[in-house]
């Protein structure tokens, strides 16, 4: 038996009509523990309706040694915002 | 409390110095640092102490004020301080969620602190005599925090950062609920205004001892203010603490046990006594009055929960072993 409580990253959504929202982690040895936890750690004073408890080593994430290859690009691409084109005034608000 | 978990830190990093002005210049550009990011391996370190330090200063600060939860004065008063006392667990498992972002465990720093390794601020070393102490624990000891954890907001460090703008949020119902305590008892009966007195008589050093040594005193602070772990100095903040604190006591008409105390129009703040250091030292080494009782307490409160952790997981492996055969 491992001795390690693993570690779960917990999600809050404050209100219905906004998306859960990471707020910290915790360790919890199954879901059940750890959203019973989240429940007393993280929503003491109305902080939301709904929580997600993921395994923290179920996520996957991004290099940051990676991170100019993969965000800087778009710097360069401003024909992907609206401002980019040119539309006469007299055509109104687009 | 927490400036002192820089108290000894080693600030030394291996790096090269072109790593070293590259790791500067973000943290000019307040840019956060995140766990992954590259960092200098002082920053690091000093870091996974400080967040640790502070991690273990909330959690065995919930013995002092668990004290008194089952002889609270009414209802009223006992739901707020049970409140409280969880509070500080919560922000125990903020800190320590931070610090595990940079790669120390958990169940390392546990250990750390049950072996006496690791240290936790100072002022819980104190014992709690009198109802009058929870009082005054949350119009000082929270508010000294306060002080502290507000610029940690701003931190350089993200996680950190982020956890301290949650403990702020919960800290100033801390405060208002301990001053309440205590102007009830300074406006009540001669007995009760003596008891508010002597807990304040016996608080206030050691809460502006809290900040930490004075400035010219304290080593490595100009490498931990120049990574933006830190935004203001010890004596800064003690200063802010006491020009906030004067006023607070004058209207409860207490007096503050520092005869030396007195407004300086030309600096615009308020002049204070001599600090006792040697005490300070002596309880930041670990020989406080209360500093044995409260690693044996939190040693038994581990060895007590060691079923209830085996038991959870047990459990979660049987749950887990039946979900797979039914696959």
């Amino acid at each position: 038996m491992s001795n390690e409580v693993p570690l779960w990253e917990v999600f809050i959504r404050p209100r219905n009509g906004l998306a859960h929202k990471h707020v910290g982690s915790l360790h919890a040895t199954d879901e059940v523990m750890a959203l019973q936890a989240a429940r007393d750690v993280y929503t003491r004073r109305g902080e939301g309706n709904s929580i997600w408890v993921v395994p923290s080593v179920a996520i996957t994430a991004s290099d940051p040694d990676q991170a100019a290859e993969n965000f800087e690009p778009t710097g360069d691409k401003i024909y992907r915002h609206p401002t980019f084109y040119e539309i006469p005034e007299e055509v109104g608000h687009m | 409390m927490y400036s002192q978990g820089l108290i000894g830190s080693d600030t030394s990093s291996e790096e090269t110095p072109e790593f070293l002005a590259a790791f500067q210049k973000r943290i000019d550009a307040e840019e956060k640092v995140e766990p992954n990011d590259p960092m200098p391996s002082g920053y690091r370190r000093t870091l996974v102490r400080q967040i640790g330090q502070h991690a273990h200063s909330e959690i065995v600060g919930m013995l002092p004020e668990g004290n008194w939860i089952t002889r609270a004065p009414t209802l009223r008063r006992k739901a707020a301080l049970l409140a409280k006392v969880q509070d500080e667990g919560g922000h125990g498992l903020y800190l320590y969620s931070a610090a595990e972002t940079l790669g120390v465990t958990r169940k390392q720093m546990t250990e750390e602190l049950l072996e006496g390794r690791a240290k936790y601020s100072s002022i819980f070393n104190y014992p709690t005599l009198s109802w009058a102490d929870m009082g005054t624990i949350g119009w000082l000891v929270d508010g000294a925090a306060i002080m502290n954890q507000i610029p940690l907001c701003r931190c350089s460090f993200g996680p950190y950062a982020r956890a301290m703008i949650r403990v702020c949020k919960e800290e100033s119902f801390h405060q208002r609920q301990g001053y309440e305590i205590v102007m009830k008892l300074a406006q009540g009966t001669p007995a009760q205004r003596e008891m508010a007195q002597d807990s304040l008589n016996r608080w206030w050093w050691p809460s502006i001892m809290m900040f930490g040594p004075h400035d010219s005193d304290s080593q490595h602070s100009d490498q931990n203010m120049e990574w933006k772990i830190k935004r203001f100095s010890n004596d800064e903040l003690r200063q802010k603490f006491i020009d906030a604190t004067v006023p607070q006591a004058e209207y409860l008409g207490l007096t503050l046990p520092d005869p030396d105390l007195k407004w300086n129009e030309d600096k615009g703040g308020y002049d204070h006594g001599k600090i006792d250091w040697d005490e300070f030292w002596a309880v930041v080494k670990g020989h406080g009055p209360m500093a044995r009782d409260r690693i044996r307490d939190r040693r038994k409160a581990w060895e007590d929960g060691a079923w209830v952790r085996e038991a959870a997981l047990a459990h979660a492996e049987k749950r887990q072993a039946r979900k797979v055969a039914a696959e």
